[in-house]
C-alpha cells in the first residue's frame, strides 16, 4: 500500500509541472503585459520598465518560468496585484466561508440522492421512475442561475424565511442563519443529476446475475438492495463523490456572489475581473494538486470497500 | 466457335440494413424522440429566420414604454407622481442678466431646423418589455440566436480537439500516446470552471472567445472516449485489411475507422452541446461572456435579477421557458439517438 501510494505521488510529478507549465504558458504569451496592469493607465515607460524589471519580464523566458517554478516549489504565491493581500493570507481567510456552504451541500446531496436513485431503480420502468425521470430531464434543463435568482427573490424577499444575503464571524451563527438558504437551492439543483447517476449505477448493477441468485435464494428484497447492490455500486458512487470533492474547496461561484458569502470562489471571480493573476494562478495550481490528491484518496478508498480491488 | 455464354442475373444479394438506416427506423418508433426532435427543428429554424433578420431584427428598438407589462396582464396603472406645484406670481424677467440670453434665438431657430418625432410607445408588448422597453420577445429570440450559436460551435470546436487527439492517442499509441495522456491528465486536473476562468482572464470577453474557451476546455471526455474506441477498433479485421491494401495510416483512421465511431461521437456532441449551452448562461452572467450591445439567455438572466425585485418577472420567465424548452427537447433527442444508435443502452440512463 505505502509503496503504491509512492509511486502514485511520484507519478504526480510530471503532470503537475504540465498544470504549471500550461498556466505559465497561458498567462505569459496570451495574457496582457503584467507591467502594464500594474503600473496603471497613467504610467511613464520608465516606470513600465523598472515594474519589468521588478517582476523579472525582461529575463529570457526560461528563468522567467524558473522563477515562477521556484516560487511555488517554496509556497511563496506572493501578493494579490489589486489588493496586495498576500495569496496565501487570502486561502486562509476565505476557505473556511467556502467550507461552511459546501461541505453540507455535498454531503446533503448524496444522502438525499441515494435513496431516491434506489427507490427509483428499483421500480424501473413504472410511471413512478418515469416520472421522476420526467422531472429530473426539466428541472436539470432550467439554468443554476434561475433556481438561485428565483429562490432568493421567494424565500427571502417575499416570504422573509431567510436573510437576503450576509455573513458574520460566527460559525454556529452562518450555520443557522446565513447558509440554509443557499444549501437548500445548491442542494434542489443537484439533486436531479445526481439521482439520475446513481439510478445508473444501481440499475447497472441490479442486471447482474448475483442479483437474480441472491433472489432466488430467497433474500428479502431489503437484503439485495442494501446488502449486495449498494456494496457493488459503491465503486462508481465513490468515484462521483471523489469527482466532486475538489470542487468543494472553490465553492459555488454563482452562489458566493449571490449571497455575498466571502469565499475563496468570489475572490477568483473577482481576480478573473481584475485581472489579478497572481490569484488565478495560485488557486488554479493549488486546486490541481488538490484535485490530484482525491484521486489518490479515492483510489485507495476502493480498496477499503471492495477488498476484489487490486491496487497496482 | 463462338458461344454466347449466358450470363447468370446477378442474385439479389439482401443488403443488410445500415447502422444509421437502423438508426432511423429506432428512433422513427420513438414518439418522444421523434416530438423533440420537431422541437428543436422549429428552434432552428427560428434561428436562421432570426439570424437572416426575418424576425427579431429590432431587438434593440426601444419599442414600449420602460417595463411595459405582457399584453394578456394590461397596461401598467399610472404611477401616482404627485402634483407639482406651479408656482404663482409674475414671472421675472432676468434676460438682462442672463448670459446664455443672447444665444437663445440662436439655439431655437437651430432646433427648429432639426425634425424630432415623438414615436408612440406601446403600452404593452406581447410578452412584455424590459427596463428600456425592448420587446422580451424578440430579445429571447435573438438570444436563442446566441446562445444556441455558441453552445453549438462550442461542442463543434471541442469534437474535433477531442476526436484528433484521441485518433492520433487511441491510432498510434506510444510516445504520442503518452505524450497526449500527459496532455489530457493535465487537464483534468483542473477543475473545468476555474480553467474557464484562467481562459476567461486571458482571452477576454465576446463570443467568438467564449466559443473557443468552451471548446478548448471542454475537449476532454470527448477524447477520452474517441481514443478508447480508436484502441478498440485498430486491431479490427477490417482495419488490418485496409492495411493490407495499401491504405495509409491517415486513411485508415479517417476513412475506415471514424465513420464506424461516429454514432459515438454524435451522442457526446449532444452532451457537449446541451452542458455548453448551460456554461455560456452562467458565464454571461458573471460577465464573462457575451459582450454587453448583444444578448443572450444568460445575459437576459442578468437584467432579470434587478427586474423581479420591483415585480417585473416576465424578462426571466420568457427567458427561462425558452431556455428549459430548448434544452429539455435537445436532452431528450440526444437520449432518443443514443437508444437508437445503441439498442443495448436503452433506458439505462
Amino acid at each position: 500500500m505505502a509503496a503504491y501510494i509512492l509511486r502514485r505521488l511520484w507519478q504526480m510529478v510530471p503532470t503537475l509541472l504540465g498544470v504549471v507549465l500550461l498556466v505559465f504558458i497561458l498567462f505569459h504569451f496570451f495574457g496582457a503585459d503584467p507591467s502594464v496592469i500594474l503600473a496603471g493607465q497613467n504610467a511613464t515607460q520608465a516606470q513600465i520598465a523598472a515594474i519589468r524589471q521588478q517582476l523579472g519580464l525582461d529575463q529570457p523566458v526560461y528563468v522567467q518560468f524558473w522563477i515562477y517554478l521556484k516560487s511555488i516549489l517554496t509556497f511563496d504565491w506572493g501578493r494579490s496585484w489589486a489588493t496586495n493581500e498576500a495569496v496565501s493570507n487570502l486561502f486562509a481567510t476565505r476557505l473556511p466561508a467556502t467550507l461552511t456552504v459546501m461541505v453540507p451541500i455535498l454531503i446533503l446531496d448524496t444522502l438525499l440522492a441515494l435513496p431516491v436513485a434506489m427507490w427509483v431503480a428499483y421500480r424501473r420502468g413504472t410511471v413512478t421512475d418515469r416520472t421522476i425521470m420526467v422531472i429530473t430531464t426539466v428541472a436539470l434543463s432550467i439554468s443554476f442561475l434561475v433556481y438561485i435568482i428565483v429562490g432568493q427573490y421567494v424565500f427571502a424577499f417575499q416570504l422573509g424565511w431567510f436573510p437576503v444575503q450576509g455573513w458574520s464571524d460566527s460559525v454556529w451563527r452562518n450555520l443557522v442563519t446565513y447558509v440554509p438558504l443557499p444549501v437548500l437551492l445548491a442542494v434542489m439543483v443537484g439533486l436531479a443529476p445526481q439521482t439520475r447517476l446513481y439510478r445508473s449505477f444501481l440499475l447497472d448493477e441490479l442486471g447482474h446475475d448475483y442479483v437474480r441468485t441472491a433472489r432466488a435464494k430467497g433474500m428479502t428484497e431489503r437484503t439485495v438492495l442494501f446488502r449486495h447492490v449498494l456494496r457493488n455500486a459503491a465503486i462508481p458512487i465513490l468515484t462521483n463523490i471523489g469527482l466532486a470533492l475538489p470542487g468543494i474547496f472553490v465553492g459555488s461561484f454563482l452562489i458566493e456572489v449571490f449571497f455575498s458569502i466571502p469565499g475563496l470562489g468570489r475572490e477568483v471571480l473577482l481576480a478573473v475581473n481584475r485581472s489579478d493573476y497572481p490569484v488565478i494562478q495560485a488557486v488554479t495550481v493549488y486546486l490541481a494538486v488538490l484535485t490530484m490528491l482525491i484521486n489518490l484518496m479515492t483510489d485507495v478508498m476502493y480498496k477499503v470497500v471492495d477488498p476484489r480491488v487490486v491496487l497496482k | 466457335m463462338t458461344a454466347v455464354l449466358a450470363i447468370p442475373a446477378e442474385p439479389a444479394v439482401e443488403r443488410s440494413e445500415g447502422v444509421w438506416h437502423a438508426a432511423w427506423r429506432r428512433f422513427r418508433a420513438d414518439r418522444v424522440g421523434v416530438v423533440s426532435l420537431l422541437v428543436v427543428l422549429a428552434f432552428f429554424v427560428l434561428i436562421a429566420a432570426s439570424s437572416l433578420g426575418l424576425v427579431a431584427k429590432g431587438w434593440q428598438d426601444e419599442v414600449g414604454v420602460a417595463s411595459a407589462p405582457p399584453t394578456f396582464l394590461g397596461p401598467a396603472p399610472p404611477e401616482a407622481t404627485g402634483a407639482i406645484v406651479v408656482p404663482k406670481g409674475p414671472n421675472v424677467d432676468i434676460s438682462d442678466i442672463d448670459p446664455l440670453a443672447p444665444r437663445y434665438k440662436e439655439w431655437d431657430e437651430r432646433a427648429a431646423k432639426l425634425k424630432t418625432v415623438a414615436a408612440a410607445k406601446r403600452e404593452t408588448l406581447p410578452l412584455g418589455g424590459d427596463r428600456f422597453g425592448r420587446d422580451v420577445l424578440a430579445k429571447a429570440i435573438k438570444g436563442t440566436q446566441i446562445s444556441v450559436f455558441v453552445g453549438v460551435l462550442a461542442a463543434i470546436v471541442a469534437t474535433t480537439i477531442g476526436t484528433l487527439l484521441g485518433a492520433f492517442g487511441g491510432f498510434f499509441g506510444g510516445k504520442v500516446g503518452d505524450f497526449l495522456e500527459w496532455l489530457y491528465n493535465v487537464f483534468e486536473s483542473i477543475p473545468g470552471i476555474l480553467l474557464i476562468f484562467a481562459f476567461a482572464a486571458v482571452l477576454g470577453r465576446g463570443i467568438g472567445t467564449v466559443v473557443i474557451i468552451l471548446g478548448l476546455t471542454g475537449w476532454t471526455g470527448m477524447y477520452r472516449q474517441v481514443r478508447a474506441e480508436f484502441i478498440k477498433h485498430s486491431t479490427r479485421e477490417y482495419v488490418r485489411a485496409a492495411e493490407a491494401i495499401g491504405a495509409s495510416p491517415l486513411s485508415r483512421m479517417f476513412r475506415h475507422i471514424l465513420p464506424n465511431i461516429s454514432h459515438v461521437m454524435l451522442v457526446r456532441l449532444g452532451l457537449l452541446v446541451v452542458g455548453f449551452i448551460k456554461a455560456e448562461v452562467i458565464l454571461s452572467y458573471l460577465g464573462l461572456g457575451v459582450p454587453v450591445d448583444a444578448v443572450s439567455w444568460g445575459t437576459m438572466l442578468a437584467e432579470a435579477q434587478a427586474e423581479l425585485i420591483l415585480g417585473h418577472w416576465w424578462q426571466l420567465a420568457t427567458a427561462t421557458v425558452f431556455m428549459a424548452v430548448f434544452v429539455t427537447a435537445f436532452s431528450l433527442m440526444a437520449d432518443a439517438a443514443r437508444d437508437a444508435l445503441d439498442p443495448k443502452l436503452r433506458g439505462l440512463e
